[in-house]
């Protein structure tokens, strides 16, 4: 078995005062270049679970190991820096800064991550936006002024630059229409496998499952706990 | 490239943010302009006279001896008798002295009687002289050499009639004596503006049929005799005084002070003025606190638009911290925020500043004889700026620690 790109054993995790949801994750792991499919409802825990994986919050009991770090190991800092190298996020929607231009928000990642700014070549970012089917000369324009579907792809090429190991794509095609989102993973599926990184998308469409190596139904991998009243 | 999106994140927001830099602005424009016009009005009066070692009167306070002889504020308790005048005038220390008389008006404007000497002797601005821009000097008994301003205010030109009130809220006038403008000296921006300046022995004329303050009825001597009659004075308001030697200013005014004829007294005018600088001190200083609180408001005004800004700005900060930003970042980037903010507002107001001096310096000269010098910003102000930026930075800290709790609270989760 070769080394995990993320990999989560024994995982205990409360929030503080938020009616004590908590989330148990014994074991999940997502292999270098592997895609999974996480399905879960709304409420399961899906914004815990990535919060955790992206160092956000550290685990009150178990290992949550990126790129084989444990989390839990680190001080905040480092963390922080951590998740800047080592993981590119693409969330929902609203996934940029409205009033910087497009590329400087792909850029924006790179300030953290003086590993990914040395992995990135000068040229990436018109590369990466003309791969991900953006118009030419779009690196210079407002973010607030593209559609949705183009601050997408732009969170794409901003997740991708300076190829990060692993990509946590948080629901990214539940703002787009079936057409859209059809093109959306297509070129999303494509620079991913010319990266070689990891991909854990979160989603609640079972219909996205045959694009990827694995389908994982949050249920089967964690447990939601309760506080008792 | 952080500063580029501080500044494109101000943008922005730009109706918000515009308003809160305009308030710092203005407050900044306050502060600055009430300093400039503190600086102008102290180097006004310092300017208003130069050359003149002492400034002899009758006993009083030694503002109060500035201030009427020199400003032409409030009144003097008594005169100096032209005895004791002349007994200062024959001291081999004294190279020259002038009498100056007050008492009488001419509509809002003070009369003072004085001796052509006046115009050789009285320098302001560092060392400039009187300069009589139309007609001439004193020549004939009645003739009159007005201020620039008192021109300007009546209307008057060389050969303009003038009747001079008994006192300075008098209902009587000379009109018997009416007296001619000879000439109009230039601008000068010291009380000599709002003046209307006659001989000496012209305010002795007008005061012949003259007993305790009215005119004794019945009496009406031609002008003609009056021409022919003695008219030294009895007595003087104050009276200039240059020395030979600037080291024996102090002896003299010892002299003078210990005068025993009649109680006198001599001051120094650049020591005098540092006793009334003394006394506005006080005013100056609530003036300077007043506008430093509107700075102060500005800057609280801004920490409240911050703080307003958070919750809707809470998206964005979960951005940064999924692309590795720690709180630290994001509270440093709300600082960065406010002291550009502070910053524009700073350079606007300075800017601000300068357009009102450009257009109230001549208004405000005319109005009030002060002169406000446009010069580049001194290092005083330069702190001022600094400072208010500095301040800015320090308000923003609690929105900003606000804001990192936030950002740790809410991680990249935030779905609003």
């Amino acid at each position: 078995m070769g080394a995990a790109a993320l990999e989560l054993s024994d995982v205990r995790f409360r929030w503080p005062g938020r009616d004590g949801f908590g989330l148990e994750v014994p074991s999940f792991r997502l292999a270098r270049g592997e895609s999974v499919l996480l399905l879960g409802e709304s409420g399961s825990g899906k914004s815990t679970l990535l919060s955790l994986i992206c160092g956000i919050v550290t685990a009150d009991s178990g290992r949550v190991e990126v790129g084989g770090t444990d989390l839990a190991s680190l001080r905040a800092g480092a963390r922080d820096r951590l998740r800047a190298e080592e993981i590119g996020v693409i969330f929902q929607q609203f996934n940029l800064l409205p009033y910087a231009s497009v590329a400087d928000n792909i850029l924006l990642p790179l300030r953290f991550a003086p590993g990914r700014r040395a992995r990135a070549a000068a040229g990436d970012v018109p590369m990466l936006c003309a791969a991900l089917g953006l118009p030419e000369g779009i690196g210079k324009v407002r973010a607030g002024r593209l559609s949705v579907g183009q601050q997408q792809r732009v969170a794409v090429a901003r997740a991708l630059i300076g190829q990060p190991p692993l990509i946590v794509a948080d629901e990214p095609t539940s703002a787009l229409d079936a057409a859209t989102q059809d093109t959306f993973l297509g070129l999303l599926f494509d620079r991913i496998a010319a990266s070689g990184a990891s991909l854990l998308m979160v989603s609640h469409d079972e219909r996205l499952g045959a694009r990827f190596d694995r389908v994982v139904r949050l249920g089967d991998i964690a447990r939601r706990e309760r506080a008792v009243a | 490239m952080i500063f580029r999106l501080a500044l494109g994140s101000l943008l922005a927001r730009s109706l918000t943010v515009g308003m809160t830099v305009l308030a710092i602005a203005l407050s900044v424009t306050l502060f600055l302009g009430v300093e400039k016009v503190r600086t102008g009005a102290r180097a006004s009066f310092a300017d208003t006279i130069s050359g003149t070692d002492l400034i002899v009167g009758a006993r009083s306070g030694s503002v109060q001896l500035l201030l009427y002889s020199v400003f032409r504020i409030g009144n003097a308790t008594n005169n100096v008798t032209w005895e004791s005048y002349q007994d200062i005038a024959a001291r081999s220390e004294v190279d020259w002295i002038v009498p100056i008389s007050l008492g009488d008006s001419h509509r809002q404007f003070r009369v003072m009687g004085t001796t052509p000497a006046f115009f050789d002797h009285y320098r302001f601005r560092g060392g400039r002289s009187l300069r009589i821009g139309a007609g001439a000097g004193l020549d004939d008994l009645y003739d009159t050499v007005i201020g620039a301003e008192v021109a300007a205010t009546l209307g008057y030109e060389v050969g303009d009639p003038i009747v001079v009130s008994h006192g300075l809220a008098s209902f009587t006038a000379h009109e018997d004596q009416p007296f001619r403008v000879a000439g109009i000296i230039d601008r000068t921006g010291t009380p000599v503006d709002r003046t209307v300046i006659v001989s000496l022995a012209a305010i002795e004329a007008i005061h012949v049929d003259w007993q305790s303050g009215a005119q004794v009825p019945g009496r009406a001597t031609p002008v003609d005799r009056i021409r022919e009659m003695d008219l030294t004075p009895e007595a003087v308001t104050a009276a200039l005084v240059g020395v030979k030697s600037r080291l024996q200013i102090f002896g003299l005014q010892r002299w003078i002070n210990e005068y025993p004829e009649e109680p006198l007294l001599a001051i120094l005018p650049g020591v005098a003025l540092q006793e009334l600088w003394q006394i506005v001190g006080v005013a100056e200083t609530a003036l300077i606190g007043v506008s430093a609180m509107v700075v102060v408001t500005a800057l609280l005004g801004m920490m409240a638009m911050i703080f307003s800004s958070l919750n809707e700005r809470r998206r964005e900060m979960a951005i940064w911290r999924a692309m590795g930003a720690r709180p630290t970042t994001i509270l440093g980037l709300l600082v960065l925020e406010a002291a550009l903010m502070a910053a524009i507002g700073a350079l606007l107001g300075l800017a601000l500043l300068y357009a009102g001096l450009f257009v109230a310096q001549p208004l405000v000269d005319r109005a009030f004889g002060l002169w406000l010098p446009i010069e580049a910003p001194t290092l005083r102000e330069a702190r001022v700026l600094a400072s208010v930026i500095v301040a800015a930075g320090v308000a923003s800290l609690l929105p900003a620690l606000r804001a990192y709790r936030l950002s740790l609270a809410d991680g990249m989760m935030v779905r609003i």
